[in-house]
């Protein structure tokens, strides 16, 4: 477990170091997955590497199993703002349920018409 | 895109205010057990017996309280959604943000107390962002096959999300610092409330705005999908974390593993798009 972790924090170190020098426009933590991702990729295989790969996995699994719990420390947050909330009333959440449910239409549409038309050409070249 | 949220939620909370905190209740914790020795007649000063409510004062500024306790509440309400088959309305992230916001209400302790021990689970936010790479790579021939699907959901999603936004407000008749403010709210926290910030919205407001829609979106996204009849779970996972970034994506992973990685890339992918578009509508 403490290999995982320890590997991970050291990917997002990395990220961050390389964000700060990049001026800081890609956020840390992404680099970060970027390198693991390539790292992973260019490893795969190899025995040496398998002990790495093995303990990282388990620490994401668990950590992405577990990821809503990462966002209840933000989401209390909240309360700061309740009343804010509150006094502007019902339109503010009437605009975010409704833009949430088009965004989520139009996404998920644009992808599955796009696979569609994707396999279509494909199938006649 | 998480470390943003770092950064950009501890703008949110105001630090010093956590050092503070210790110094507050520790005059406060001094009041009670002056008031408790003055009931017992003034014999073993030192001794006096702890109230209940001194404990609570006592506790409820450690920062390990507020730690168990987001772990305690999230298991229990892991432990409900579970019970519940994972029905979308029993979202185990809504049910631990009512529960805890209520007993800070209840219990009187402020927001930056509870976060000093709430922010080592905040803190795995980044881990986890880099954590994606694992099912990315095992996932990486199905990735590589939705490239194109994926680009054009991305490009389709992100103007609708944004400019839905601006068409309901001026509906509603938002002033415009609102509209600025709820403009980028699918995108993550920390880039959402950067982008606000530099067109002149408020950036705490649009965190309140993110958390809001993430949580829309992880409760109404499988029943839309199902009634969609959109059997496709890269598809599925792709529109929950464009639309509701970390919170969907936390959904996701909640229904299929698949779903949950194509969120996650979505989530990172929108909040890129996301800044680079929001300026050019506004």
């Amino acid at each position: 477990m403490i290999q995982g972790i320890t590997w991970l924090l050291g990917f997002q170190l990395v990220g961050e170091a390389l964000s700060y020098a990049a001026g800081g426009q890609v956020p840390g933590p992404v680099i970060g997955l970027a390198l693991l991702t390539l790292f992973l990729l260019t490893t795969r295989g190899v025995p040496a590497a398998a002990s790495m790969e093995q303990s990282t996995g388990k620490v994401a699994d668990g950590l992405l199993a577990n990821l809503g719990i990462l966002f209840v420390p933000a989401g209390v947050g909240i309360i700061q703002h309740l009343d804010l909330v509150m006094s502007m009333g019902l339109s503010i959440l009437a605009a975010i349920l409704v833009s949430t449910v088009v965004t989520l239409v139009v996404t998920v549409w644009a992808f599955t018409f796009a696979k569609y038309l994707e396999q279509k050409w494909k199938r006649k070249p | 895109m998480e470390a943003q949220t770092m950064t950009g939620l501890t703008e949110g909370v105001p630090t010093g205010t956590g050092l503070a905190v210790p110094d507050i209740t520790g005059q406060v914790l001094a009041g009670q057990v002056l008031g408790g020795q003055a009931a017992a007649g003034g014999v073993m000063a030192q001794q006096a017996p702890v109230l209940p409510s001194s404990l609570w004062v006592y506790l409820s500024a450690t920062p390990l309280f507020w730690l168990t306790a987001t772990l305690v509440v999230w298991l229990l309400a892991s432990a409900v959604a579970r019970r519940a088959k994972g029905h979308p309305m029993v979202n185990p992230v809504l049910i631990s943000v009512i529960v805890i916001g209520l007993g800070l209400t209840l219990g009187g302790v402020a927001y930056p107390a509870y976060f000093e021990g709430a922010q080592f689970i905040h803190f795995l936010l980044g881990p986890a962002t880099v954590a994606l790479a694992v099912p990315l790579v095992r996932q990486i021939r199905l990735v590589i096959a939705n490239l194109l699907p994926m680009l054009v959901a991305l490009a389709a999603g992100s103007i609708t999300a944004v400019l839905s936004v601006l068409a309901l407000g001026r509906l509603f008749d938002f002033p415009d610092a609102l509209t600025v403010s709820m403009a980028p709210k699918s995108s993550t926290a920390g880039v959402a409330m950067a982008i606000s910030k530099g067109l002149g919205g408020d950036p705490g407001l649009t965190a309140v705005f993110v958390i809001l829609t993430g949580i829309t979106g992880a409760v109404v996204v499988t029943g839309l999908m199902n009634r969609m009849r959109i059997t496709d779970y890269a598809a599925r996972g792709f529109a929950a974390g464009l639309a509701s970034h970390g919170i969907g994506t936390a959904r996701a992973f909640q229904v299929d593993p698949v779903a949950g990685l194509f969120a996650g890339i979505a989530m990172a992918l929108n909040a890129l798009v996301t800044a680079l578009i929001v300026p050019l509508f506004l």
